[in-house]
């Protein structure tokens, strides 16, 4: 019997979350609702059935994501009958740290640093995440098991080589682990795994006639009354759909009739530009997601 | 047809009929592979390549890319795939590639998973890390450089490894204008080497990863070669999925799920073999057997699991079963043991330190575990054997590794789950080693060390002599007997103890039970090494006189020896003075046909390479040749 790459990389990852679970004490999975964060919980629900995965979800929240991903976090969590934890920086909170007028440090603080308070204020020391070794050259280098000082900085000289499936999860007090599952899924494979085992994604991933207006070349969609809109300016609705998903005033969208999952998947195939080409995070220089990643940025 | 027209005609499936595509897409294969070559054989521009041709890049990132390739590229105006792979910032400013990096893409065939490993010297490491998941290796050679101590290294890892598809990518052949001559020249370099080191196979294939040529479609420019292109022959080469559902089942519980009272789950990725209800299995080590009841998804039972599944199984029984236990066919479990042979490769600035205690890690066990002083170690660029007292940083070495309970396992050559561990250091948990179990060291089970109060060197002072072995090698009838006895008198007159070891006194006593098959030899020289090794222990110098044939043992035996206390003396003779002189008619026999594995008529003799001491017999009598290594112990010889 031939296993299919599918069967080979969902054995992979189940693989990979027992391993956690097994040589770590207090492991997390982050979810940020997103099409990986969809597989990810998927992958983790067949892992342990009939028990329900033995971690809490995290979901590092910034206020700003679409109103869409909040309803669908909520019902996922419940679905799979795992704790949902939400974490919002009190800092940022408090400053109002915002897309439109603080740029990079909003990604930095929100996210950034949101992420090392909440894994600090619950003790987690080992946190799954999405991430995918073909989003991005810097991630390509990426280890499965990813060894964070107790500064939760990522040291890229200085990784566990990794041999066979023999992950090492040995640490010192402090010290923390992110663990990603899906490293070595690709955004087709994903596509095709939402679609073969019909796992329910976030609707803006199908096009909709959905109010738009442009900035800076990219197509953002104005989800609620805080966008800050031009003087005279009115949102223009196009049929659009999103690549990836993040904070709404940050995701650029693409125009798009493709409105079943099918059609998407024969859009991406056709398509010509990358999917982290909606989000401006990665267009800030040309290190930029490296530097982020030695600071903390999951 | 040119990747160009498959393109189409698949964006046209996809435009057409996108269910149908999906369909065939859902049941594509999965191939890992690892590319390896030298700093400057193209290998990020070969890798660069294969992603764009197959439709990898998009046009976002090919902006970037040609604008990097004007600002910081090496091919002037053109596009410099090397910059689509060298991922980190430290490495874009040294132009190096410093870590594995993993990169994929696929094609209506096939997914691949590249394991982009670095040809810079210093990282034997990643080379390995890289190469353990993989099912087929790809080594670049420059068609200028031809075969390189870079390529010896390289293919003796990926056949340590164990990979079993080797692709010779003979790389930059625009630079040697398509010569076939130049080609066949490397590939005929490559195939005498390979075949020293076990390689049975491998497939060349002429290529430029700049120019495109077999790439994904054959070159006009190499009309010579009738082989398929590279991209070609990765979708089509035969996976080994299936040849670890042939063997017997193991798994090893990573996790019992247990839910509640009434389900006991074992979970785990099964390393070989299929298992489904009904079948017996036996939980090792504790022995324990049961009947699978259930095989537990989410999506129903199943009929039955295969090796590289991940799965939950119920037992039929309550037995004991946990974390770190392998269940495995009842009738034909996996080993037990505690002390093993094995090969390691040092992964850490720290160096081995023998006896001292680490983590070991093989599938889900993680106990104790301690390695002897190296009995050697493989230089990687030549194959030779060294006598080594520690592994350091990217060296490779055999030891024996004991760990503090028994562990289940099967040899690295049969399973490479059960058999590659890790060692994990205690005080700082850094991987700092990966290791190949070989065997498990039967007899030595249970014998421990006694401490001993009047030690060897109380032995030695007592007879005011420093002990040392001296190993006379050499063809039958080249003379070690002769000399050896010259020199014995020799040292006996200057008040030396000393002992000769020789066939007459050894082979008739202690080995009478070994003949002269490789194995028996092999035992032969490990059990005159042992007692060689008691002599100089009571203080002795001792002189063997064997032919002792295989350098391997030769080594062994050095390594079982203190430095310095090991001197090998090469008898030289040639082989047609050596049978001309047939002082005891052996050759006569051996040539009749009725002496078998008789050394250098059916069975090889293996030269040494570095031997302290060298006598051509054809060039000294035996009492020149004795007078000779006397002068050299004792430090007289002009050469010395």
């Amino acid at each position: 019997m031939n296993l299919t790459h599918l069967e080979r990389l969902e054995a992979e990852s189940i693989q990979i979350m027992w391993e956690v679970v097994a040589e770590t004490q207090n492991p997390v999975m982050l979810y940020s609702v997103g099409k990986d964060s969809a597989v990810m919980l998927h992958l983790a629900r067949k892992a342990f059935f009939p028990a329900v995965p033995p971690f809490p979800l995290l979901h590092v929240d910034t206020t700003w994501k679409f109103q869409n991903m909040y309803a669908l976090r909520d019902k996922a969590a419940k679905a799979a009958g795992m704790k949902l934890l939400v974490y919002q920086n009190p800092e940022a909170l408090e400053r109002g740290i915002n897309p439109f007028d603080h740029g990079s440090l909003h990604t930095d603080i929100w996210k950034t640093e949101g992420l090392k308070k909440a894994l600090d204020l619950y003790e987690f020391d080992a946190a799954m995440g999405g991430a995918r070794r073909d989003e991005e050259k810097s991630r390509a280098k990426e280890r499965v098991f990813s060894f964070r000082s107790n500064k939760h900085r990522w040291d890229a000289k200085n990784q566990r080589p990794e041999l066979w499936k023999l992950y090492n999860a040995r640490k010192a007090k402090g010290e923390s682990i992110r663990m990603f599952p899906l490293s070595n899924w690709t955004e087709l494979d994903i596509w095709q795994y939402i679609h073969l085992e019909k796992i329910e994604i976030v609707p803006l991933y199908l096009a909709a006639e959905r109010p738009t207006v442009e900035r800076d070349g990219l197509l953002i969609m104005v989800d609620d009354d805080r966008f800050p809109l031009k003087k005279g300016e009115k949102p223009k609705l196009r049929s659009i759909r999103f690549r990836t998903l993040g904070c709404y005033p940050l995701t650029g969208a693409v125009e798009s009739k493709a409105t079943t999952l099918t059609e998407v998947i024969q859009e991406m195939l056709l398509t010509t530009t990358s999917e982290r080409q909606g989000r401006a995070i990665d267009h800030d220089a040309a290190a930029s997601m490296e530097k982020k990643k030695q600071e903390g940025y999951f | 047809m040119s990747s160009k027209e498959q393109k189409y005609k698949a964006d046209a499936l996809i435009a057409a009929d996108i269910d149908a595509y999906l369909e065939t897409h859902q049941h594509k294969s999965m191939l890992r592979f690892i590319t390896c070559g030298s700093v400057d054989d193209g290998k990020s521009t070969l890798i660069g390549r294969l992603l764009y041709d197959s439709k990898m890049i998009f046009e976002d990132q090919l902006a970037a890319l040609e604008a990097d390739s004007k600002k910081v590229g090496t091919q002037g105006q053109n596009i410099d795939f090397a910059l689509l792979v060298d991922g980190l910032a430290a490495e874009r400013e040294q132009g190096i590639t410093i870590d594995v990096a993993y990169r994929f893409f696929a094609t209506e065939k096939r997914k691949f998973i590249v394991a982009d490993t670095p040809g810079h010297e210093q990282y034997t490491r990643n080379m390995v890390t890289g190469a353990s998941t993989a099912d087929l290796a790809v080594l670049l050679i420059d068609a200028r450089q031809g075969v390189l101590t870079q390529t010896r290294r390289h293919s003796y890892l990926a056949h340590l490894v164990g990979i079993k598809h080797i692709v010779l990518a003979v790389n930059k052949m625009d630079l040697v204008a398509y010569e076939q001559s130049r080609f066949d020249q490397i590939v005929a370099d490559y195939t005498s080497f390979a075949k020293s080191i076990g390689i049975d196979a491998f497939t060349a294939i002429p290529i430029s990863g700049l120019a495109g040529d077999n790439i994904t479609q054959s070159s006009g420019n190499t009309p010579w070669y009738k082989g398929p292109p590279l991209l070609e022959y990765l979708e089509n080469v035969e996976l080994n999925v299936t040849r670890d559902q042939d063997k017997p089942f193991r798994m090893a519980v990573q996790w019992v799920n247990r839910p509640n009272l009434d389900f006991r789950g074992f979970s785990g990725q099964i390393a070989t073999g299929t298992a489904k209800p009904g079948d017996k299995v036996r939980v090792v080590p504790s022995g324990k057997t049961s009947t699978i009841k259930r095989i537990v998804t989410m999506h129903g039972d199943l009929a039955e699991a295969v090796a590289g599944q991940s799965v939950t199984f119920t037992l039929a029984d309550e037995i004991d079963c946990s974390r770190g236990d392998v269940l495995a066919a009842a009738d034909d479990p996996p080993e037990v043991a505690d002390q093993f042979e094995a090969t390691i490769v040092w992964m850490a600035e720290e160096p081995l330190l023998p006896g001292r205690s680490y983590w070991l890690k093989l599938g889900t066990q993680t106990v104790s575990a301690h390695v002897q002083q190296p009995k050697y170690q493989v230089n990687i660029n030549n194959l030779e054997h060294l006598a080594i007292k520690t592994l350091k940083l990217n060296s490779i070495g055999v030891a024996e590794v004991a760990t503090d309970k028994p562990i289940v396992f099967e040899p690295y050559a049969i399973n490479r789950e059960m058999g590659g561990f890790i060692l994990i250091d205690k005080m700082s948990n850094a991987t700092i080693a990966a290791g190949m179990l070989h065997f498990s060291l039967r007899r030595a089970k249970n014998v421990h060390w006694q401490v001993i109060d009047v030690d060897r060197d109380a032995h030695s002072r007592l007879k005011n002599q420093k002990p040392f072995v001296l190993w006379f090698t050499g063809l039958s009838g080249s003379g070690k007997s002769t000399i050896a006895n010259e020199v014995e008198k020799r040292l006996h007159i200057m008040n030396r103890h000393t002992f000769l070891l020789d066939g007459d006194n050894v082979r008739h006593g202690l080995n009478r039970d070994l003949g002269f098959t490789d194995a028996d030899r092999v035992e032969n020289i490990r059990r005159i090494g042992e007692v060689a090794k008691l002599m100089t222990d009571a203080g002795l110098i001792v002189l063997t006189a064997f032919i002792s044939p295989f350098r391997a043992e030769r080594q062994m035996v050095r390594s079982m020896l203190p430095e310095g206390e090991f001197i090998e003396v090469f008898v030289e003779t040639p082989l047609a003075v050596a049978e001309q002189r047939d002082v005891k008619g052996l050759y006569k026999k051996a040539r009749a046909g009725q002496l078998k594995n008789f050394t250098g008529i059916d069975s090889p003799y293996e030269e040494p390479l570095n031997a302290e001491i060298r006598v051509n017999t054809t060039e000294k009598s035996a009492k020149e040749a004795a007078q000779y290594i006397v002068d050299w112990l004792f430090d007289l010889n002009d050469s010395h």
